[in-house]
Formats: structure tokens, sequence, C-alpha cells
């Protein structure tokens, strides 16, 4: 990959090309951490699951699977939009750089409005984690248990969607200032990353949340 | 030699301000110094507080006592042992040994030790809500229904979390690509190797003890159920998360101890490091291990019997590389030309503590002993002979050798080898009674014991003095050198690793011309 000199790069580097190549080795590492993190929590899901998979699977019959699914193609919408913005940094087509980020933060709201609305739905059937627990017409004992994964994963997901979409709004900024080109676009190329690390992560709670049967 | 004029680090800029925004890793290092030492001191102060308490038979307030055992702990735990070496001499030393101009994310750098201020800030902060008495481990249930303030000091142990992660990170990236020219991965020094394994270690396993006291705290507040037995959870999952990050965080404290000691051990001994490629691996084989090993604090809790017998081979195969080192570090020694300045009695009174350490280590992983010895003194002991023993006889020894190049200035050796002394017998005094208590059937944790125990522990109590004032002593070496101390050279010990290659204390830029590197980092004769 070729990077323009028109980057200035910091002292401990040799060149531009190096200080990316460095960056982007770090965000890999990153990117690692928060896959164990998110492992923790998938793993403790699939012991309650293995222990309990009747009610898991009754937990599950509250979710609309539907609105998952749109969730789901929003998403991966939304990681080819970024993808695209990347591409056009490295082309150096600006307008374009500004219009996919724009249109993933888009789609980013669109998951979280929708998240919103299956969180109201929810909290209104009083279908909560743990003590606050309020539903009454439960058929397996312990469904609270289901609802503490259901919110802590989806809501530690949408923590990281909010954040991403910051993110997105950051670069966006220096997009419109006219920041990015051939010879710099690290920080477009590191939330695309990590956007895209968002979107697998929701890949995997779909089908685990959404289709236990 | 420069002058008193010279341009180096220290005086680079001027200000506190300076010091606070600064970006320069060898500052930074120097930011952790501070910090690690004044835990230390409060760390100290809560173990002199539990030693008091247990001097004799009979417990004036329990309460109080839970707090020092918890605090000790958890301060000596999170905020002096994990960022004791890779935060404060490896940042330091890191980038110096590999020949590079800093670390590959500086202002990451900062921000990882105003995660371990804000971090401090918080659990500290407890102390004001009456405190935390689960022990540093948090074990749920209690965490969840105690009433004391332990939840800040959880939340202050997750934000320190993100500054050990932020470190090993940057060592990551670091050491794969700011190696000055023709430095390979087979020419690095060895206290690199050790600093690149932990840092794998840090970046892994962090994350889980993350989630995990995230977990507790939505527990806590939320009621989420989630480790509540009511609500159809389960206490041991926590047991299980917990150390799945601070099984590899012990770890974490001793790999980087390692790194040095096979630092000193070659210097002062003016030889060629014995086995440098093994040496090397056993550092990433300990690493890997280590995230399999950590059923064997479970043996008690309910754990299935096959996962014990499993859980207890694999942390036996921990010895391997462990032996593999400790033989390697006999070898260099010998027909060397030994020199016994201050940093190898520290290096040897490390081998010597580990070893007692470690081998107790096998004790406890064998099942049949473990039901005898769980939760005793004995398991106290052990891991202070390796925590105390290992880690900081090794930050001691780590501090007088690099000394003379961090500040210019020479340590007095006679004084230095006074607080030997008084560590490494205190040491002992302290902890090898505890073995026997153990043994006896005295149980951890608690603030009182029947009369039958009281003369070992009196001998304990008198022996944590000794170290206490040894440290207080070491300090106070370090203040005179400090001002008093003669100007070092640039390579006082004639060592031949890059560090050495620069002035004392090193520029700003470390290095006036690049480093390249066309021999390995031990190679005396």
């Amino acid at each position: 990959m070729s990077i323009a000199k028109t980057h200035q790069h910091a002292h401990h580097f040799q060149s531009a090309e190096h200080q990316f190549e460095s960056a982007k080795l770090g965000l890999w590492v990153f990117l690692s951490t928060e896959i164990l993190m998110f492992g923790g929590l998938f793993v403790g899901f699939f012991i309650f699951h293995g222990i309990y998979p009747e009610m898991f699977k009754e937990g599950s019959t509250f979710l609309d699977w539907r609105l998952g699914a749109v969730n789901t193609v929003v998403l991966l919408l939304s990681s080819f939009t970024i993808a695209t913005s990347v591409y056009h940094a490295q082309k150096g087509n600006q307008k374009a750089v500004v219009w996919n980020l724009a249109a993933t933060i888009v789609l980013g709201s669109v998951f979280m409005i929708i998240k919103y609305i299956e969180y109201s739905s929810k909290i209104e059937a009083g279908l909560l984690p743990g003590q606050m627990f309020s539903y009454e017409a439960a058929e397996s004992a312990n469904l609270a248990l289901y609802f503490s994964f259901y919110f802590t994963m989806t809501g530690l997901h949408g923590l990281h969607v909010l954040i991403g979409m910051g993110l997105m709004a950051w670069v966006l900024m220096r997009a419109l200032k006219g920041e990015f080109g051939p010879g710099y676009y690290t920080p477009i190329e590191g939330v695309a990353l990590f956007w895209h690390l968002v979107d697998l992560v929701w890949i995997y709670l779909f089908p685990l949340l959404y289709l236990v049967e | 030699m420069h002058g008193a004029h010279s341009h180096n680090y220290l005086n680079h800029e001027k200000g506190l301000w300076s010091w606070l925004t600064t970006l320069d890793h060898k500052r930074i290092g120097i930011l952790y110094m501070i910090s690690v030492f004044i835990f230390f001191f409060i760390g100290g102060i809560f173990a002199m507080l539990i030693r008091w308490e247990l001097f004799n038979s009979g417990s004036s307030d329990p309460a109080m006592y839970n707090q020092y055992m918890t605090f000790h702990g958890a301060i000596m735990v999170f905020m002096v042992i994990i960022p004791g070496i890779p935060a404060f001499l490896g940042n330091f030393f890191l980038p110096l040994q590999i020949g590079a101009a800093d670390v590959a994310f500086p202002r990451l750098n900062l921000l990882s030790w105003y995660c371990l201020m804000v971090g401090a800030a918080v659990a500290f902060f407890s102390l004001f809500a009456s405190g935390a008495d689960t022990g540093w481990t948090f074990y749920t249930p209690y965490s969840i229904q105690t009433d004391t303030g332990t939840i800040w000091l959880v939340t202050g142990a997750f934000i320190m979390g993100f500054s050990s992660i932020l470190t090993g990170l940057n060592f990551i990236v670091t050491t794969h690509k700011l190696r000055a020219p023709g430095m390979t991965f087979w020419k690095m020094p060895l206290f690199v190797w050790s600093l690149y394994s932990t840092a794998i270690l840090q970046v892994l396993a962090t994350p889980v003890l993350g989630i995990t006291l995230l977990l507790l705290v939505a527990e806590r507040i939320l009621g989420i159920g989630i480790f509540d037995p009511r609500l159809g959870g389960d206490p041991v999952l926590f047991q299980h998360f917990f150390w799945f990050y601070s099984h590899p965080a012990v770890y974490i404290m001793i790999l980087p101890a390692m790194g040095i000691v096979s630092e000193l051990i070659s210097t002062y001994s003016r030889k060629t490091i014995f086995g440098y490629k093994a040496i090397a691996l056993s550092s990433v084989g300990i690493a890997a291990v280590s995230f399999f090993v950590w059923g064997h604090h479970m043996f008690v809790s309910g754990q299935s019997e096959i996962a014990g017998i499993i859980f207890s081979f694999i942390t036996m195969l921990v010895g391997v590389p462990t032996a593999i080192k400790t033989f390697n570090w006999v070898a260099t020694l010998y027909k060397g030309s030994i020199r016994f300045d201050t940093p190898l009695l520290y290096a040897l009174g490390f081998i010597f503590l580990f070893t007692i350490g470690g081998v107790t280590g096998i004790i406890l992983a064998t099942i049949g002993t473990n039901v005898h010895f769980h939760d005793t003194y004995f398991v106290v002991a052990h891991f202070h002979y390796v925590m105390v023993g290992g880690t900081l006889m090794a930050i001691m020894g780590g501090v007088y050798h690099w000394f003379p190049k961090m500040f210019g200035r020479i340590v007095d050796d006679g004084m230095a080898r006074i607080t030997f002394v008084l560590i490494f017998v205190g040491f002992n005094v302290t902890f090898f009674p505890q073995f026997v208590l153990g043994a006896m059937g005295m149980p951890r944790r608690y603030a009182d014991y029947p009369v039958a125990y009281e003369a070992l522990n009196k001998i304990s109590s008198i022996g944590s003095w000794t170290i206490g004032l040894g440290f207080l002593f070491a300090l106070f070496v370090i203040i005179h050198a400090l001002k008093r101390g003669e100007k070092a050279g640039d390579n006082p010990w004639g060592a031949m690793t890059l560090e050495w290659q620069t002035s004392s204390p090193p520029p700003h830029e470390n290095f006036k011309k690049q480093p390249v590197v066309t021999a390995g980092p031990y190679e005396y004769r």
C-alpha cells in the first residue's frame, strides 16, 4: 500500500507507512480485547443455555425475529457502506467518503431505533433482567435470567454501536475538512475495522438470542 | 559522562505541567514509578495493620481487619505488582532496549497512566464509603450482599484494567514494529521477551476481568442474577470468570520479573546467558499454559473431579518452563566472573525465594494435598513467596540495576546491601512460619486464631516489621542517591544491551544516532 508524503509522521516512526502499519496492528490487538470481552458473555450464555434449554427457548419466543432480521440486514449494509468509504479514501474521492460515512451513521441510527422499539416493548411487558422481572405468565422458572443475558449482551453491543457512531461523526468532520486522502486515511480504516467487529458480534447475537428453536 | 548541564529527558522540559502532559515513555515510566511507590507504601501500611492485629490471639475489631486485608490485597495486586514492572521499568526500558525512540502509541501510554490514576481514585473512594471487606477476589455472593462500599473498589479495578490493556497493546506493537535495524526477535534482550509475553496476557486476559467486574457491578446495582442462585444464576461462574483473568494475572506479575533476573544474572556474571532461546520461549510457554490452569483455585468449589484432575495436571506443567529458566540462570552463573553487586544479590534472592514459592505451588496443585492446605496460611505463604519473594525482589534488583541509567547517579552499594539483608531476612521470618501455620491448619483471612498458633504468628509479625524497615531504608537509599549519589557513567556495569549505549540519563530522543544491532544482547564472552 503506497502512502503519499503529505501526512506528517511522528518522530519515532521512519515513515508515514510505518506509522500506518503500526496503527493497524494496534487496532487488531484492540479488537482481540473486544472479542475476549464479549467472549466472556458468550461463554456465560452457553453455560446457562446448557443448564436451562427450555427456559431459553421460551425466552426467545418473546423476541420478534423479524425485527432482529431487519437489524441484521441494516448492520450488514452499514458494513458495506463504511468499507466503500475506506475504498474511496484510498482513491481520493472526497465526496464519496463523506456520503458513505453519513450513510453508515444513518444505518447505525436505524439499528438503534429498532433496538429502542424492541426494548420498550420488553420493558412494558415486564420482561426485564433478574430482580426487575415482573412478567407473570412465564412458564419456565428463572426466565428472568434469559432477559439478563438479552439486555446485557444487546446493551453492551448497543453501547458499541453508539460509540462507533460517535467515532464516525468525528471522522466525518475531519473528512469534511479534507484531512484524508490516499496518503492518509488511518482513522477511517480504524473506525471501519471497529465497525466490522460491532457488525460481527451482532451476526452471532442474532441467531443465539432470536433463533433459539 | 556528560556533566551536569547535559541535555537529557529530565531537563528537556520543566515544570509539573510538562510531566503531567508528557508523551515521553521515560517520563511516563517515572510517573508510574512515583505512583507505584506511593501505592506500595499505602498497601504496606495495611500489611502492617494485618500483622499488628495478628500479633496476639484474640481480635479487637474483626470488621476492621477484613478491611485491612481487602485493601492490602487489592492495592498490592491491582496498583503495585501488575503495573510495577511492565508500566514502570518496562515503559522506561523496552524502547531503549530495542533501540526505538518511543513506544508505538505515546498518547495511549499517557492515557494508561491516567486510567490507573482515575481507577485508583475510584478504588480509594470506597474507603470513604464504609470501606470494602470482601478480599481482593470479590467473591459472590458476599460481594453482592455486603453493605460496605466494595462496589467502588470493583469499579476502580475495572478502570485500572484499561491501563493494563493499553500498556500491553502498546508493548506488542512496539516490539513488532519499532525494533532497531538488525535487531531480530532472536537478538532481543530477555527482558523484552518477557514483557512481550506479559503484554499478550494483559491484552487477552484483562478484558475477561473487565466483563466479569462489569457483571458484578450490574449484579450489585440492578440484580441481574447471573451470579445469584436465587434467580437461577451461579456464584461459581464468578469464580471461573475471575480466575480466568486472575491466574494469568499471576504471570503478568512474575514474567517480567523473570526477565529482569535474566538481565541481572548475565550482566553480573559477565557471561553469555545460558540457553537464551529456551529462556525466551519458556516465557511464551508460561504465558500460553497460564490460560488453562485457573481451575486449580477451585478444587473445593464444587468443580467436577475430572476437571480438577485436568487442571491439576496442566498446573504442574507450568513447573516445566519455570524450571527451565531457573536451571538456565544457575548454569549462567557457573564459571562466570561474578560481581556481587546489589542487583545480583536481589536476583539470587529471587531464585532462592521463587524456587520455594514454585515448589510449594506444585504441592498446592496436587489435588489431595490441596484439600488439606486449601485456604490456609500455606497458600498465603506460597503466593507471597512468588509475588514478594519473586516480583518485588526483581523490582528492587531492577531499580538498583537501572538507577544509574534513569537518573545518572550511582546508588551507594553498601547501604543498598543492607536493604537486601533486611528485606530478605525479614521476608523469610515473616512468611516461612506461615507455611508451618498453614500445615497446622490455620485458615487464612481470619482476624483471630487459637492460642496454639500464637508463637509463630508473633515471629511472623516481627518479620513483617523487618521488611517494612528494609523498604523504608530502601526509599531513603534511593532519595540519598538522587540527591548525593556520585555521577554515573553511561555504562557503569559494562552491560551489553542497548540502553547502556546511550548517555545517562538518556536524551529526550533516546539515541543521538539510530543504533544498528549486529550482535546479541549478552555476548560477554
